[in-house]
């Protein structure tokens, strides 16, 4: 007893341990990657301003047709929407490779509380996002996307959006705990974000689609988000032939909030759990 | 309940599968000293090094470190430890200093100090200059130091270091050396691992070597080599009549002779008989028809030790210890990790 106590009497000294603490420095820590190597935030940045770009080129004038009046103001939503979750899946890609290296174990085996990793990474890849939708949205605009909805909305829309990214960080944290290595988390990204973020509304509209793929379609949560930020950024596009009748879908939008929520509970549970118990 | 040594490991065992990488670990180690953890890779050096870092729970056994179980009390204890593991865990795209403020801070130590700390850790370690230079401009040797630094900044009381050097040239090994021998005079209870032999020796004040998951020996450098029988004499005939050799010296000496890989040498263990034997030795051999290349008298190292106890040679591989190669050391390791900084 006596050597506890004088051990804990002389271990490091000073604020006490402080999970919101600890996940600023790893977020910090992740963020100086951009600013230490600038090309890393070009291309992440770039490639999806690549897809705005493709999309408006090579389907405009044939969705053009479809969705009425401009087809860039029905895509910008579904291409953010579509690019956050992409983003999202570096957040498992990032795990491997710190664990690979031995990040994760001197992390480990300091007194840092034990979600810090993971709420610093799903943190620091939200801030990614963030910077990364701006510039599409920019781009966008340059391109005829003309949001007609306000400013309330706008915001709200963001934080859908940011937090539905967020959602998905942390399942693919989850994947880069139980998979490791770094090139396996990459392929299996691929893998899950491309049918979801495909069989959604964000390119096309769900009625446009073969008539079993529908009901599957319409409750993948990425439509459902689509949606909610499609309605609350473009009240104004109305296609009625396509189901979508203009105004603020605020089903979609508590639809898509409970799915943020339950994905939320499930996974951040589920990673940290892994994490405590990696060997 | 009470042990008066500072890290206590009892009964240990892992396995991974049907890997046993543990198999019983019994440890002590006094407050203030060194302990060199010696053995080949797949050994259950990493593997013991982890539970004592938190990072690894066993599945039987307990160990505590500074009287704080390593499970039951994993929180506290990672307060006073410091790891420095095999891959040195600094981030290339941070600067020196950045990467140990980092540490410091999730030590938990405020801001002010631990920059100060930082500051100090490089100046002691001359690397000053290098500070504010990113650690991905550092050669193996300055991140092998920066990694080491970043286990000092939270005052850890015990550190833990997994094969140090392993992987560098011979001078960041010296001077790998010297910072450690520096860091045992400030009274660091340090337990390293190594499959080096000499730098077992160099560096710890009592050796465990570890095989197969079990310590097999323990005590000084000293204590180990006189296990070999004080002296030893070395014969070196050439290849083409090694076998013969061996069948020539057989029961010459009691207790088995211990035999070179490299099939040339025959080590023989002969304690104070040294003139008799060996006198003898070349008489069998000539009459074997044997040419001795070379034949010597000397201390037993520690390469000898470990032959006398295992039966084989320490060095069969090289690279690091992945757990879960446990005892498949023979057939080499079913995983292994790729990168070595």
């Amino acid at each position: 007893m006596s050597t506890t106590t004088t051990a804990k009497t002389s271990a490091t000294t000073g604020r006490r341990g402080n999970a919101l603490g600890d996940a600023l420095v790893i977020t910090w820590r992740n963020l100086m990657q951009f600013v230490r190597v600038p090309p890393l935030l070009v291309f992440s940045v770039i490639q999806p301003i690549m897809f705005v770009l493709l999309f408006v080129v090579v389907f405009g004038g044939v969705m053009k047709a479809m969705v009425g009046g401009s087809y860039v103001n029905f895509l910008m939503p579904g291409i953010l929407v579509q690019t956050t979750v992409f983003g999202s899946t570096q957040t498992g890609v990032g795990l491997a490779e710190d664990l690979s290296k031995g990040f994760i174990d001197r992390f480990r085996s300091l007194p840092m509380a034990r979600s810090a990793v993971l709420a610093g990474r799903t943190t620091s890849d939200m801030v990614r996002n963030l910077v990364v939708i701006f510039l599409m949205v920019v781009v966008g605009m340059l391109v005829g996307f003309r949001p007609d909805g306000t400013v309330p909305g706008y915001v709200l829309a963001l934080i859908i959006g940011l937090a539905f990214g967020h959602a998905f960080s942390w399942i693919s944290a989850t994947i880069g705990l139980s998979v490791k290595d770094v090139e396996s988390v990459q392929a299996a990204s691929f893998t899950w974000v491309f049918p979801l973020t495909f069989l959604s509304s964000a390119f096309v509209p769900v009625e446009s689609l073969p008539t079993w793929l529908q009901p599957i379609v319409e409750h993948n949560p990425v439509t459902v988000t689509v949606d909610a930020i499609r309605s609350l950024v473009v009240p104004g596009l109305t296609v009625p032939d396509m189901g979508i009748s203009g105004g603020v879908d605020w089903s979609a939008v508590w639809g898509s909030i409970l799915w943020i929520a339950a994905l939320l509970a499930i996974f951040i549970p589920f990673a940290i759990r892994l994490y405590r118990r990696l060997t | 309940m009470t042990n008066d040594a500072f890290i206590h490991i009892e009964g240990l065992t892992k396995s991974f599968g049907d890997v046993h990488a543990l198999r019983g670990v019994d440890l002590q180690v006094e407050e203030g000293t060194v302990l060199g953890l010696l053995g080949p890779n797949g050994a259950g050096k990493t593997t013991t090094v982890r539970v004592l870092a938190t990072l690894l729970p066993p599945d039987d056994g307990r160990a505590t470190v500074a009287g704080f179980d390593v499970v039951k009390d994993a929180k506290r204890l990672r307060r006073i430890i410091g790891l420095a593991g095999q891959s040195a865990a600094v981030d290339p795209n941070l600067t020196g200093l950045e990467n140990l403020v980092m540490v410091g801070r999730l030590y938990h130590l405020p801001k002010a100090e631990a920059r100060k700390r930082a500051e100090d850790v490089l100046e002691r370690f001359d690397m000053t200059y290098a500070a504010n230079r990113t650690a991905k401009t550092y050669s193996g040797g300055m991140r092998r130091r920066l990694d080491l630094g970043a286990s000092l900044v939270g005052h850890a009381k015990v550190l833990f270091l997994d094969e140090p050097t392993t992987g560098l040239d011979p001078r960041s090994r010296a001077g790998m050396w010297e910072l450690i021998h520096q860091l045992v005079s400030d009274g660091t209870t340090l337990l390293l691992t190594t499959q080096y032999l000499d730098e077992a020796d160099e560096l710890s004040d009592k050796i465990a070597v570890i095989d197969g998951g079990k310590v097999i020996a323990e005590g000084t450098a000293d204590t180990l080599k006189d296990r070999v029988g004080g002296t030893v004499l070395d014969i070196k005939v050439d290849q083409a009549h090694y076998d013969e050799a061996v069948t020539a010296l057989a029961g010459l000496v009691a207790g088995a002779e211990t035999l070179n890989p490299s099939h040339s040498e025959i080590t023989l263990p002969v304690g104070s008989e040294g003139p008799t034997v060996m006198a003898e030795a070349v008489r069998r051999l000539d009459g074997a028809g044997v040419t001795i290349t070379d034949l010597a008298y000397r201390k037993p190292t520690l390469d000898d030790v470990f032959l006398t106890l295992t039966g084989h040679a320490a060095e069969e591989e090289q690279g690091e210890d992945a757990e879960p190669e446990g005892k498949g050391r023979k057939r080499g390791g079913r995983r292994r990790r790729k990168e070595k900084v």
